[in-house]
This record gives structure tokens, C-alpha cells and sequence, in this order.
């Protein structure tokens, strides 16, 4: 495509919204669509054209629109106003009143907290366009960013954009994305490969998958650039095959790219030439690991080998390869488009940026959030999240998922950046956020996590196979009351050893979230083994049965 | 995990599922780097993987047996074991568990005599466990036969199974 022709079908698109003067916008995201969205999206259509307004007003799915829990969301006249709870019964009310005065029952309010704290960089997109329309995505400026970088800008100048906008991987490492670009460009080889990291295996996190149902196409642009920058020809997604509507769209969106010239050969009548293929996981936590990862796509099981040589110099079949996560794609985009400074000035000195959350646990607005680095966990909690439900006791926010450990309540005020949620012996991880109040248990929760690791551990290495195995068995018997302190000083032990000793980041990790409930909560454990009670009420407490000698 | 034999009279339609299956293989080029995506595509068509084709499987990509049952069981999104009637899927992310995911197996436990992870004896429903359905935001959630449900209580549950096998909740008896 060249130019002129972008701009005739941003512009066409852009004309035929503007001739409605009236658009209903419905959330076709997961989270909305198992509140069955897509019945009071019928039901509005329906309705609609009963009502005769069907050549004034328009209707269309659209991607995630943010607080899921208040779902089926509905967007009205692009944001000015947002329903929610929407049942087939509001539908005839809100086809009425739609150039009237928003129905006031069901209107979430313009100036909630929810949203006025939010930046949105990386879900600019989100929640405005259709995710099944390469033209809505068009008429945003969408590809126009592959198009400059193509016809503009040199490989080494792209990387330079990148590293100056200090972006780093939003998988859970933060490694600098413009660091690893480069190393990749550097690196010798026939072929090169860029991977989609989209195996969102983390318990508690949702952001990949609504990512890439809310805006396929922001991702696909995002790796050509990426793929152009680093000189690959052939890109692959390796996407959760738990998540049958984000596949189903991403295969939409590559087939749409691919008819209009965006991907593929010759890409925007350039010499440059790009090919993405969709591989599905097969739900295995380890193979979220970048080496792991790649043994999955060449059809084997998921099994992690040691680093280095890292994937950017000997990856996919022996050849240079970029991994990045969804978010990171995502990012690339904007980047490009607004100039580095434009994402440098946002967030802390170390951590650039924005960072996408999915929030959830015992808070009253649950969903999909975007909030700049830098902002307070209590900020997040009390103010997006709206506080805890039922006017219960805030305990601890867990990030990271099982590589991440629960922050407790005087570490709030903490800026949430890369170094800060080391500190505090967790991790900034994916983006999970799961909030818990006082009727969770914290040896339980370590429990879960350990049993989640336990399961999850490929078996490859004897420290991650057997320890997370051992420790699993210390925490329930401490969960039961039979542990005595001997057992918690060797659960600790354990803890140092499948740190130091194991082969990827599943075991390196896999003992921070007892190490941190051990850190902060070190009383439940303590009322565990010598009182034999469960502070919240959560364990069932069994007292050795007393042994006849 | 055991391989289980097909059972007789329930023997694939040779002709359609088989398609697709080689239509797979033949897109990727009958290259063993597409056994995953192959043995994707037998679960699609089958419901499960079954010995008979794991073994076609392996032969026609020229993968040896054992790698081919190494991968199949090394994922859990595979299953070697044929499903019931209905299917429910219980979703074990970190938000439903705190939210009362135990609370929820408790009572299917209960009322219908099953374990996660197992059919029950008359062949109508499966409970199935998820490590995350990525609805955290609706949790405690669940897919029903392929449709999610969220923000669920025991008792919902129960009735929603009790309304897909047809005894509407009633505790099945022992």
C-alpha cells in the first residue's frame, strides 16, 4: 500500500463513522463476553432498526473497555457516557435516549477514579476500535508508524528510537527492550526471528489476552517494526491455546494484513518482506522461559536449556531471535510514532513508560488497567481499584504470580517500578494484581503457589523437581498445625537453594512467594505451628493424632 | 497416565476428522516441529487423543512413538482420556481461589460424586481444572460446555451442572 492509499481508506472510514452521528459500542472482550455482551449487542442492533434510527446510529463490537466485573460494558457516542450492567432489558431505554441525556441508572461516572488515574500508551486503541476491523484500526493511524519506519528510517536509527525511550520487557524481566533489539541486529545468521511471547501462563493476569482480543493488529505492527529493526523475515505468535477468542482474531487480523500488503511480501511496495504465524501453546507454565519457549515451537516439550548462549544469538533452529512480550510489542508503536522523549517523560528514572495491570482479587473495580510507572500501590487499590469489597481489611497485593511474592500494607506508598517491587521481595512479573484481604490466609496462598509450581516445574533440574516437591509438602503441614520450627528454618533452606541452584526463572523464582510471606507474615506461620490456628480461618487445622509409645 | 483404548462402536468417521488432521500436517509440510500444532487439531477433531492416533501421528510425521506421547502428556492442554458428555472447567488462577474456588469443588464433590480432573461413572460430565481462564476479573469463574460464567457461587454451580447433565442439582445418590 502506499500512502495516498492509506489515507483514502483512513479518510473513506473516517467518513463513514462521521455519517453517523450516533455510535453504540459494544465490549466483545472475554471478561464482557461471558456476561454475555454479544446477546445485548444483537438485542441493540435489533433494536436499532425497530426503533428507525438504524441510518443515524451504528453499532459495533469493540475491545476491552476496562472494569470488567461491572460487564457488559457499553460505550456510547465514543465515550460519552459508559453503561454498565447491561442486561437485553436496558436495550429498548438506551436506543431511546441515545441523543437524549445518558440513562441515568446505568451510567458509570465520567470522573471515577477508575479512570482519571490511567494513562494509555500501549491500550491507546483499546476500546475504540473494532478488534475485527482493519479499517477502524486504519483510520487511527494504525500501520502508518510500519510505513514511516519502512520508507524513513534505517534498522540502527529504529533501534536508536528504542533504546533512547527507555522501554523495557514487560514479560516480567525488564530487560531493556532497545538493548536486546540491538543485540539481535548484531548477531550473525542466515535467517532471524522475531517471537510473540504471548503464553500469558501467570495465574491472576489477563493482559496478553486482552491485548490481543482488544487490538491484534497494534501487536502485529509492533513485531514488523521489531522485525525490520533486527532484519528477521519470519515471526511467530506463540499464543495460550486456553484463549480460543484471542486466537481467533489474531488469525482475522494476520489474514487482513496479509490481503492488504501490510504483511508478507514486498510490505508497503518496499523490499522489506514479513511473515506471522500463529503457534498455540498447550498450557505449560515453564514455557513462558524464553528457551523453553523455543524448544515448544520447534514442536518438542517445553524444556528449558541453560543461558547462554541467550536466544538472541543462538534461538529458533540455531538462529537469532527477539522475544518480546504482547505488551512490548504494543508499546512499540506508540514509541515510534510519538518519539522516544514522548515515553521517556513518562514514569521513574529507571522504569519509562506506562504499565498495563490486570487488576482482580478482593477489590470493588476489577478489570484492565493502564497506569504510568511510578504510582503508588495505594493509589492503585484505594483509588482504580475503588478499596476492598465489603468492607473488609486490606492484607496484601501479590504481583508476579508464582515468580512474585505479596507486598503487605506498609509498603503501599511504594512507587510501583521495576527496582521498587524488587525490594520488596517481589517482582514487577506480567502485570498480575491480586489484592487479598484478611480472610486469606498467607501460608495458604504460599501453599497454593507452591502447588502451582510444583505441578508446573518441567522436571529437568533436580533442585526445582524435588525442592518445590519438598517445600509443597512443609506448607501443608504447616497449613494442618503438624510442623514444628524446625521445619519452617528448613523451608527457608530450601528457599535459598532453588534460588541459587536452578536452571530457569520457574525455580530461580518459585520460592518468592514463601519467602515474602515468610518476610511479612511471619506471625500466621508462627500461630500455625505453635497455637495450631489459622489466623483467617482458611486452613483446617489437624493436630497430630497422639502416638501410643 | 494410561493410553485408553478406543472404545469399539464409537469408531472415528474415517473419512472427515482424518482430513483435517492431514490437512495440518500438510500445511506444515509433514515437518516434526508441527506436532504440537498437529496434536492440537486430533484433540479439536476427537475430543481427546487417543492411541490410534498417536500412533498415525507419529508415523506420518516420522517422530518416534515416545516423543509423541512425551509431548502429549508434558501439556496439560492435552488429554489422553475421553471426555464426557457435558464438560465443565474449573478455573484454579490465584483470583479464584481466594475468591472460593475450594469452596466450589467442595461441592461438586458433593453433589455428584466426582473428582476434579475426572468423569463420572456414567459418562456425562467431566470436571475439568484450568491453571488461569484469564477471567480474573469475574472470579470465582467457569466454562460450562464451552461458555464461560463468572462472579459463581457453589450453589450456582451445582444448579447450572445439575441443568447441562439434567437432574437440575439434585445430589446424585451414592
Amino acid at each position: 500500500m502506499t500512502p495516498e492509499e492509506f489515507k483514502k481508506i483512513g479518510d473513506a472510514h473516517r467518513k463513514k463513522r462521521k455519517d453517523f452521528p450516533n455510535n453504540i459500542n459494544v465490549c466483545t472482550a472475554a471478561g464482557c463476553v461471558s456476561l454475555h455482551s454479544e446477546k445485548v449487542k444483537e438485542a441493540l442492533e435489533g433494536e436499532v432498526k425497530k426503533q428507525e434510527k438504524h441510518k443515524t446510529c451504528r453499532v459495533s463490537g469493540t475491545g476491552c473497555l476496562g472494569p470488567c466485573a461491572s460487564g457488559p460494558l457499553v460505550s456510547i457516542n465514543d465515550g460519552q457516557a459508559l453503561y454498565a450492567g447491561v442486561t437485553t432489558d436496558d436495550v429498548p431505554e438506551i436506543v431511546n435516549n441515545i441523543d437524549k441525556n445518558p440513562v441515568k441508572r446505568l451510567v458509570v461516572p465520567p470522573d471515577t477514579p477508575f479512570f482519571a488515574h490511567q494513562k494509555r500508551v500501549a491500550l491507546e486503541h483499546c476500546g475504540k476500535t473494532d478488534p475485527e476491523s482493519l479499517n477502524d484500526y486504519l483510520a487511527m493511524d494504525g500501520y502508518q508508524a510500519l510505513y514511516d519506519t519502512l520508507t524513513t528510517m534505517s534498522p540502527l536509527e529504529v533501534i536508536e528510537v528504542m533504546v533512547n525511550s527507555g522501554l523495557r520487557g514487560r514479560g516480567g524481566g525488564g530487560y531493556p527492550a532497545g538493548l536486546k533489539w540491538s543485540t539481535v541486529e548484531k548477531a550473525v545468521g542466515e535467517k532471524k526471528y522475531v517471537v510473540c511471547n504471548a503464553d500469558e501462563g501467570d495465574p491472576g493476569a489477563f493482559m496478553d489476552r486482552s491485548m490481543l482480543e482488544s487490538d491484534p493488529h497494534s501487536v502485529l505492527e509492533g513485531m514488523a517494526v521489531a522485525a525490520y529493526a533486527v532484519g528477521a523475515s519470519q515471526g511467530y505468535v506463540y499464543i495460550r491455546g486456553e484463549y480460543p477468542l484471542a486466537i481467533k482474531r489474531l488469525r482475522n487480523a494476520i489474514r487482513q494484513a496479509e490481503k492488504s500488503n501490510l504483511l508478507g511480501k514486498h510490505i508497503c511496495e518496499t523490499p522489506f518482506s514479513f511473515d506471522v504465524d500463529i503457534r498455540l501453546g498447550a498450557g505449560a507454565f515453564v514455557c513462558g522461559e524464553e528457551t523453553a519457549l523455543i524448544a515448544s515451537i520447534e514442536g518438542h516439550r517445553g524444556i528449558p536449556r541453560p543461558r547462554p548462549p541467550y536466544p538472541a544469538e543462538y534461538g529458533l533452529w540455531g538462529c537469532p531471535t527477539l522475544i518480546n512480550n504482547v505488551e512490548t510489542f504494543a508499546n512499540v508503536t506508540p514509541i515510534i510514532r510519538n518519539g522516544a522523549d514522548f515515553f521517556a517523560g513518562i514514569g521513574t528514572e529507571k522504569s519509562k513508560g506506562t504499565k498495563v495491570f490486570a487488576l482482580a482479587g478482593s477489590i470493588k473495580n476489577t478489570g484492565l488497567i493502564e497506569v504510568p510507572m511510578g504510582i503508588s500501590l495505594r493509589e492503585i487499590v484505594y483509588d482504580i481499584g475503588g478499596g476492598i469489597i465489603e468492607g473488609r481489611k486490606f492484607k496484601a497485593v501479590q504481583t508476579g504470580g508464582p515468580s512474585g511474592g505479596c507486598i503487605p500494607e506498609e509498603y503501599l506508598d511504594m512507587p510501583v517500578d521495576y527496582e521498587s517491587l524488587a525490594k520488596a521481595g517481589s517482582i514487577m512479573g506480567s502485570g498480575g494484581m491480586i489484592v487479598m484481604d484478611e480472610t486469606s490466609c498467607m501460608v495458604d496462598v504460599a501453599k497454593y503457589f507452591m502447588d502451582f509450581c510444583r505441578t508446573e516445574s518441567c522436571g529437568k533440574c533436580v533442585p526445582c523437581r524435588v525442592g518445590t516437591a519438598q517445600m509443597h509438602n512443609i506448607l501443608t503441614n504447616i497449613s494442618r498445625g503438624q510442623a514444628s520450627m524446625h521445619e519452617l528454618q528448613l523451608l527457608e533452606e530450601l528457599c535459598d537453594v532453588l534460588k541459587h541452584t536452578s536452571l530457569c526463572g520457574l525455580g530461580q523464582t518459585a520460592a518468592n512467594p514463601v519467602l515474602s510471606t515468610i518476610r511479612f507474615f511471619r506471625d500466621e506461620y508462627i500461630a500455625h505451628i505453635t497455637h495450631k490456628t489459622c489466623p483467617a480461618g482458611v486452613c483446617t487445622i489437624e493436630p497430630e493424632k497422639e502416638t501410643v509409645s | 497416565m494410561v493410553v485408553q483404548e478406543q472404545k469399539t462402536g464409537e469408531k472415528p468417521k474415517k473419512d472427515n476428522r482424518r482430513k483435517l488432521v492431514d490437512a495440518t500436517m500438510r500445511r506444515h509440510g509433514h515437518s516434526s516441529y508441527a506436532l504440537i500444532e498437529t496434536l492440537h487439531t486430533v484433540q479439536e477433531a476427537y475430543g481427546y487423543l487417543d492411541e490410534e492416533n498417536l500412533k498415525y501421528v507419529a508415523r506420518a510425521l516420522r517422530v518416534p512413538l515416545s516423543k509423541v506421547y512425551g509431548v502429549a502428556t508434558f501439556y496439560h492442554f492435552f488429554t489422553l482420556k475421553p471426555q464426557g458428555e457435558h464438560t465443565t472447567v474449573i478455573c484454579t488462577g490465584t483470583a479464584c481461589y481466594i475468591k472460593g474456588v475450594p469452596a466450589i469443588f467442595k461441592a461438586i464433590r458433593e453433589h455428584f460424586d466426582v473428582e476434579p480432573g475426572e468423569t463420572t461413572r456414567d459418562g456425562q460430565l467431566s470436571v475439568l481444572t484450568a491453571r488461569c481462564i484469564g477471567s480474573c476479573g469475574l472470579a470465582p469463574a467457569m466454562v460450562f460446555d464451552g461458555e464461560i460464567a463468572g462472579l459463581l457461587k457453589p450453589g450456582d454451580v451445582v444448579e447450572r451442572i445439575g441443568g447441562l447433565i439434567g437432574n437440575h442439582g439434585e445430589a446424585i445418590k451414592r
